[in-house]
């Protein structure tokens, strides 16, 4: 699918190059896209799933738009956006292609799956044995998990949630790192994507709402405040059974966002003072690497501290949930 | 705007990928991972608890031994203290029959001693009176054979007795 669109971009992508814009370049990178940008003009083209109750699905190749330049089948990219070709609107479409993100995530996710399918399979090999090879980097992990996440914040009940604390962390945790890959097929901005952690924050509330008991209840609509009280305190409850998870959803979403948006802005340096003048632009070059290495290095930490904050809370909010009362 | 707007279509994925994800993981990964690591755990854990019961063993049989060390120890001590006691007794209880004997001998001794010299007085006693006797016979035999006198006092006195 990889295909070399130089000839198409023509003058247009000629002009945008010589205006560097990094606003629009780092959005450009931390969103979404109909196709890969590998390199240069070279871009993996995505498959467009387009689904409208009128005219049914429709499936083809995103080098059909000719990067945004070509209407195709009565659709069309405006802004990188799938929009009907006659209305410009979005109305009665839904756009399920699979996207730079969806196939970051996909790929990750096929990775996780293999790691862990192997890990079982080995676990499976060597029984009661004491964990070798890879398995003295996930056990203790897993067991980190176990033993310092999910049963002091759930107690009793960790042990039927462990699944989905785990899948949750080592989610988060593989695309956090598939994200700070430069190349493909890394990079693409998944977990700092709102609708990745608009997900995974429902699965979350979800979790908790179907786990939780009357007394997680109780303590929300008949709280231990006297009468008068209650018309502030209910309210406020309520909202926190919504803000919880939304919270979730906005700190992951934020923090890797903004990991991405400093290291590429960092970058940027070099091509806006190289903008000003070449030798400018060369000089800041080695301050501006060195200062991306450091965050890079610096998001490897956070690419552990968001999924480790992420299923902490996960699991305290189940914890709280699945409380008993005292 | 357009960075906090979730797209429908990445909702879409991430919903059917993530749950798949949940769904086979748990199945054929978390739940054998997390089985055999607690297996695993119970193991050890039988391990270890079977090495302080083995231990636990062992102090105890150490214990029971030197218990048993200081028993026979004790009974030895008893023992001989017995036999010390019994050859005590023993010496002293002959010591006690051989007195007794003793004086059960010298008391015969003696007794047969005076018997001896009752028989000897009474014999001495006899021999006495007999040598009187004699003595006295031969006084009175020598008085009668040297004077007539007696023979005329025996025929004044059966002259007197027969006028009478």
């Amino acid at each position: 699918m990889a295909a070399n669109h130089a000839e198409a971009e023509g003058e247009v992508e000629h002009e945008s190059e010589t205006k560097f814009e990094p606003g629009k370049m780092i959005l450009e990178h931390i969103g979404d896209s109909h196709d890969w940008h590998l390199w240069g003009h070279t871009s993996i083209s995505l498959p467009v799933i387009a689904y409208s109750p009128e005219q049914g699905l429709k499936i083809f190749s995103s080098s059909r738009f000719e990067h945004g330049h070509a209407a195709y089948d009565g659709l069309m990219l405006h802004e990188g956006h799938l929009v009907w070709e006659d209305e410009g609107c979005t109305d009665g479409l839904y756009d399920l292609s699979i996207t730079k993100n969806v196939l970051a995530m996909l790929v990750a996710s096929v990775f996780l799956l293999i790691m862990m399918l192997r890990t079982a399979s080995s676990y499976r090999k060597n029984k009661g044995m004491a964990p070798k090879g890879f398995l003295n980097v996930l056990e203790p992990l897993i067991l980190f998990l176990r033993d310092d996440v999910a049963k002091p914040s759930i107690g009793k009940k960790a042990d039927r949630y462990m699944p989905l604390i785990l899948t949750v962390f080592f989610f988060i945790f593989i695309n956090n790192l598939f994200g700070l890959v430069p190349i493909f097929p890394g990079g693409a901005n998944v977990t700092g994507n709102i609708a990745v952690t608009m997900v995974l924050a429902l699965v979350v509330f979800i979790t908790v709402t179907l786990a939780s008991n009357k007394y997680y209840w109780k303590h929300i609509f008949v709280p231990d405040v006297p009468v008068w009280m209650y018309p502030i305190i209910i309210p406020i409850e309520i909202l926190g059974v919504i803000l919880k998870p939304f919270v979730l959803m906005l700190r992951l979403f934020a923090n890797i966002t903004a990991g991405h948006i400093i290291i590429l802005g960092f970058f940027s340096l070099i091509f806006i003072f190289g903008a000003m003048s070449p030798a400018l632009g060369y000089a800041v070059s080695p301050l501006s690497v060195a200062f991306t290495l450091f965050m890079s290095l610096l998001e490897l930490l956070v690419a552990f501290l968001q999924a480790f904050v992420f299923t902490l809370l996960t699991s305290i909010y189940i914890g709280m949930a699945v409380e008993e009362h005292h | 705007m357009e960075l906090v707007t979730p797209a429908i279509g990445l909702v879409f994925w991430m919903l059917v990928t993530f749950s798949l994800l949940l769904v086979i993981l748990k199945k054929f990964a978390w739940s054998p991972i997390l089985t055999s690591i607690k297996e695993r755990e119970e193991t050890i854990d039988n391990a270890l608890s079977q090495a302080q019961q083995a231990r636990d063993e062992m102090a105890k049989l150490q214990s029971q031994n030197e218990n048993l060390l200081a028993e026979a120890r004790a009974e030895r001590d008893a023992m001989l203290r017995e036999a010390r006691e019994m050859k005590d007794k023993i010496v002293s209880e002959a010591k006690s029959t051989a007195d007794e004997e003793a004086k059960k001998l010298i008391v015969r001794a003696n007794d047969e001693i005076n018997k001896q010299k009752q028989a000897a007085m009474q014999e001495l006693k006899k021999e006495v009176a007999s040598f009187s006797v004699q003595i006295a016979e031969k006084l009175v035999s020598a008085e009668l054979e040297k004077s007539d006198k007696q023979q005329q006092l025996i025929e004044a006195q059966l002259a007197e007795f027969t006028q009478n």
